[in-house]
C-alpha cells in the first residue's frame, strides 16, 4: 500500500478512473525520526491506515457486488462543461438599497448580458450558495434567489460549505452538467455581512468552528489562522534560516518578524493589483510599512493581512458543449475539479506524511510531520484531484495563474506550498523570488521573477472582500475573464490581465482548512 | 395622527447608532435610494447537551483533563472523540497529563464579539505527553512577549465548574518565565 496519509485517496481516484501518475506516494520505507525539537508523541505513531481493503469486511463486499470492473480511463466519465458567462456586483462594505435577492439579480443579469442568446428557457437549474443563515436571518433564503430571477419551477438547490461555499457551488453546477442532468445550470452565491456590527459578524463566523471545544475560548478565526502560521514559522524559518541562533525564544521571534515581513509582501500585491481591478471593496496603495503597522489583530496577523466583511454577488453559467456552442465563440473549459477535507478541530490534525505531488519525493520531506496545524491537508487534496483531471503534473509550468482563497496574507503563503507551486518549506523564499508578482505592477520592492505564475492578480480576497458564498464565484468570473482576455473590457484596463494566459485555477478554503475547491479552467482557441 | 421624523443620515456608520436610539433609521445612499433600517434582534438559549462528550466536561470539574484512546490502534486523542478518526472503533477515556508544551499559540487583541471584553487572551495548543493530537486553550498569567513554542505549561481549573471549555486554562510552568522586577 502506497503511503499516502489518511483515507486511501489512491484507491478512491483509482476506482474513479484517475491516472495515479508515477511517484505519487513514493517509495514504502518509513521517515527515519530527526533530533530537532518535536513533540515525542506526536511524532510516535504516523497516520494509520486500519481501513485496509483487504480486510474480510471488504472481500465480503466483493462477493456481493461482482460485477465487471470498471475499465481504467485517462478522464473522467461525465460531458465537457463549459463556462460561458459571469457576472459580479461590485463587493463593498454594505450595499444598503439591495438585499440579496437584488445583488443575485445584478451578478445574473450581467452574466445574461455577455450572452444574449441565452433565454431564461434555457436554463435547467440552478445551484445558489450562500454561507451563514444568520448574516440576513432568513432560512430558504436560496429559493428567494430562485423566485425573485424568475427561474421557478426548475431544479435548484443551496449549496454551503464555509468559506469554500462558492467554490462548492461551482463544482456543483459542474456536476450537474456534467452528469448530463442539466445542459445549462446557473451558479449564483451571494453573502450580505453588513446586516451585523463587525465583530459580530466574526462571531457567526467563528461559530464555524467546534462549540463544544473551541468556540468558547474566545472563537476566532484571525486567531486560528495566527496559531497556524505561528506554527508554520516554526516548522519551516526558525528551523532553517534561523536554526543559528541558539536561544530558542530571540529565534523565534527573529523568525516570526522576517516571515511577518514576507507575509505584509503578499498583503502588498493584492492590495495594489486591486487598484485597477474596480469589483475590488479595498484596493489600497499600501507598502509593507504600512501592512505591518496597521492594528494588531491576532499576533502576528495585522489588519492589512486579513480580508473584509462584504456585501457582494457573483453568477457563473455552465453550459454542455453543444449549449455553449450556441451562446459564445469564447467559451472556457472546466478541465478539472478536486476537492479536499479535514479535520474540523485544528487540534485533531494528524502528524504524518506528506501526500505527494507528482514532481516530490518522499526524500524531501523525510523529517516533517503532517499536516500538523501549518499546512492544509485539504488544499493539497484538492490541488491533486484537480491536476490529475486536468492532467496536468507541474502546476508552475501548466498553469499561467491563480485566483487563490487569501483569507489571510499568511494561509496565501501557506497554500503556495499545499498547491506545489513549491516545496513545503519554501513558500516564504516563493514570494521573495516573486514568482506570484505581476510583472507591470510596481510594488515598492524587487519581484525578481515576478510573472512566472501571478496569484490573485484581481487582488485576492484581502482586497476585493469576502462575501463568502460569492467569492468562489467571483474567481471564476476574475479567472473566465482572464482565459477569455475580456480583463481590459471589464477593468477598464488591461493592466491587469495576463498575455496568453490559457490555463488557471480558481481555490475556495473553508473552516481552518477543513475543505478545500480547486478548480482548473482552460481557455478554448478556435 | 403624530409621527416623529425618522432621522435620514448618509453615514453607514450612523446607521446602528440611530437604530439603537430612535428603532430606525433611514439611510440615503450617493445615488439617492432611500434605505430604511430597522432594529431585528435575536436572542436565544439553546439547550445545548454534550452528549458523548460529557465525561471530558465532568472530569474538568474534578481537575481531570480527559483524553480518549482508541481500543483497536491505540491513537491518543488529547481532544477527546469517541470514535477513532483513523479506523472508526471506539475510544476509551484516559487521564491525560496537567503538564504540557506549546504547540503554537498567539495573542487575540481582538475577536468575536461575546469575547470582546476579554481581549487580549492568548490561546495556545497545548501538546501532552502521551497524547498524539493536541488541545485548544488559553494560556494566562503571561503576555505575548513571554510565550513561545515549547513552552512548558500547566492545567489550572475553574471553582466552581461552568461545565464549560473555558473551566480549564494553562500558565507557564514554574520557573519559565524569568522573575519580574517590581
Amino acid at each position: 500500500m502506497a503511503p499516502i496519509a489518511g483515507p486511501d485517496l489512491a484507491s478512491s481516484w483509482a476506482r474513479r478512473g484517475i491516472p495515479l501518475p508515477e511517484g505519487l506516494g513514493g517509495s514504502e520505507t518509513e521517515p527515519e525520526q530527526d533530533n530537532r525539537y518535536d513533540p515525542p508523541n506526536l511524532s510516535g505513531r504516523q497516520l494509520r491506515c486500519c481501513m485496509s481493503p483487504s480486510g474480510p469486511k471488504a472481500s465480503r463486499r466483493r462477493d456481493v457486488f461482482s460485477g465487471t470492473p470498471t475499465p481504467s480511463s485517462p478522464s473522467r466519465p461525465g460531458r465537457r462543461v463549459y463556462m460561458v458567462s459571469g457576472g459580479v456586483t461590485k463587493f463593498a462594505k454594505a450595499h444598503p438599497a439591495m438585499d440579496f435577492r437584488l445583488m443575485c439579480k445584478k451578478a445574473f443579469d450581467a452574466a445574461r448580458e455577455e450572452v444574449p442568446n441565452l433565454t431564461l428557457d434555457m436554463i435547467d437549474g440552478t445551484r445558489v450558495s450562500y454561507f451563514s443563515d444568520h448574516f440576513s436571518r432568513q432560512l430558504k433564503a436560496g429559493s428567494m434567489v430562485q423566485d425573485y430571477l424568475g427561474l421557478n419551477p426548475r431544479g435548484s438547490v443551496r449549496i454551503e460549505w464555509g468559506g469554500a461555499t462558492g467554490g462548492e457551488c461551482f463544482q456543483a453546477a459542474y456536476e450537474a452538467v456534467a452528469s448530463g442532468r442539466m445542459d445549462t445550470c446557473l451558479a449564483v452565491g451571494y453573502e450580505t455581512m453588513s446586516r451585523v456590527a463587525t465583530w459580530k459578524g466574526n462571531e457567526f463566523i467563528a461559530l464555524a468552528s467546534d462549540v463544544n471545544y473551541d468556540f468558547p475560548l474566545g472563537g476566532f478565526y484571525t486567531g486560528y489562522y495566527a496559531l497556524m502560521v505561528i506554527r508554520h514559522i516554526y516548522e519551516y524559518l526558525r528551523r532553517t534560516k534561523f536554526a543559528h541562533i541558539r536561544d530558542e525564544r530571540e529565534a523565534q521571534r527573529q523568525a516570526i518578524a522576517y516571515g511577518t515581513r514576507v507575509m505584509a509582501k503578499v498583503s502588498v500585491k493584492n492590495h495594489r493589483n486591486a487598484l485597477y481591478n474596480p469589483y475590488a471593496q479595498y484596493p489600497k496603495n499600501i507598502d509593507i510599512e504600512g501592512v505591518l503597522k496597521s492594528e494588531m489583530v491576532s499576533y502576528p496577523l495585522t489588519r492589512e493581512q486579513i480580508c473584509t466583511m462584504s456585501d457582494g454577488s457573483a453568477a457563473v453559467i455552465l453550459c454542455s458543449e453543444e449549449r455553449a456552442k450556441e451562446l459564445t465563440d469564447r467559451p472556457v473549459l472546466v478541465k478539472g475539479v478536486g476537492c479536499g477535507t479535514d479535520t474540523m478541530r485544528l487540534a485533531d490534525r494528524p502528524f504524518g506524511k506528506v501526500l505527494l505531488m507528482p514532481h516530490e519525493k518522499v526524500s524531501d520531506y523525510e523529517s516533517l510531520k503532517y499536516p500538523g496545524v501549518h499546512s492544509f491537508r485539504a488544499g493539497r487534496s484538492a490541488g491533486l484531484e484537480a491536476y490529475r483531471h486536468a492532467g496536468i503534473t507541474d502546476p508552475v509550468k501548466e498553469l499561467d495563474f491563480i485566483e487563490l482563497h487569501d483569507a489571510y496574507s499568511s494561509s496565501e503563503i501557506q497554500t503556495y506550498e499545499d498547491l506545489g507551486l513549491c516545496k513545503y518549506g519554501e513558500g516564504y523564499d516563493f514570494v521573495e523570488r516573486g514568482d506570484a508578482f505581476l510583472k507591470n505592477i510596481d510594488y515598492g520592492f524587487e519581484v525578481p521573477r515576478a510573472g512566472t505564475i501571478p496569484v490573485n492578480p484581481s487582488g485576492g480576497l484581502i482586497a476585493c472582500g469576502h462575501p463568502v458564498g460569492a467569492t468562489g464565484l467571483m474567481q471564476a468570473v476574475f479567472a473566465f475573464w482572464q482565459l477569455q482576455g475580456t480583463i481590459a473590457q471589464h477593468f477598464g484596463s488591461d493592466k491587469l490581465q495576463i498575455p496568453n494566459a490559457r490555463r488557471g485555477a480558481i481555490h475556495s478554503h473553508a473552516g481552518t482548512g477543513s475543505s478545500v475547491t480547486v478548480s482548473i479552467l482552460e481557455a478554448v482557441r478556435k | 395622527m403624530t409621527r416623529k421624523p425618522l432621522r435620514r443620515t448618509s453615514k453607514f456608520t450612523d446607521v446602528q447608532e440611530e437604530i439603537q436610539k430612535s428603532g430606525a433609521a433611514l439611510y440615503v445612499d450617493k445615488d439617492g435610494n432611500e434605505c430604511l433600517y430597522i432594529d431585528f434582534p435575536y436572542k436565544i438559549s439553546y439547550i445545548h447537551s454534550y452528549a458523548e462528550d460529557t465525561p471530558f466536561f465532568l472530569g474538568l470539574a474534578e481537575g481531570k483533563i480527559l483524553g480518549t484512546r482508541c481500543a483497536a490502534c491505540s491513537y491518543t486523542f488529547a481532544t477527546p472523540r469517541k470514535h477513532c478518526q483513523f479506523c472508526g472503533e471506539p475510544t476509551e477515556w484516559v487521564e491525560l497529563p496537567r503538564k504540557g508544551r506549546v504547540h503554537s499559540w498567539t495573542t487575540c487583541h481582538y475577536g468575536s464579539e461575546a469575547f470582546l471584553k476579554e481581549t487580549p487572551y492568548n490561546l495556545v495548543l497545548v501538546e501532552f505527553e502521551g497524547a498524539n493530537s493536541l488541545l485548544l486553550s488559553r494560556l494566562k498569567d503571561c503576555g505575548e512577549s513571554d510565550i513561545y513554542v515549547g513552552m512548558p505549561v500547566e492545567a489550572r481549573f475553574a471553582d466552581p465548574p461552568k461545565y464549560s471549555i473555558t473551566d480549564l486554562w494553562f500558565v507557564p510552568a514554574p520557573g519559565v518565565l524569568p522573575e519580574r522586577r517590581g
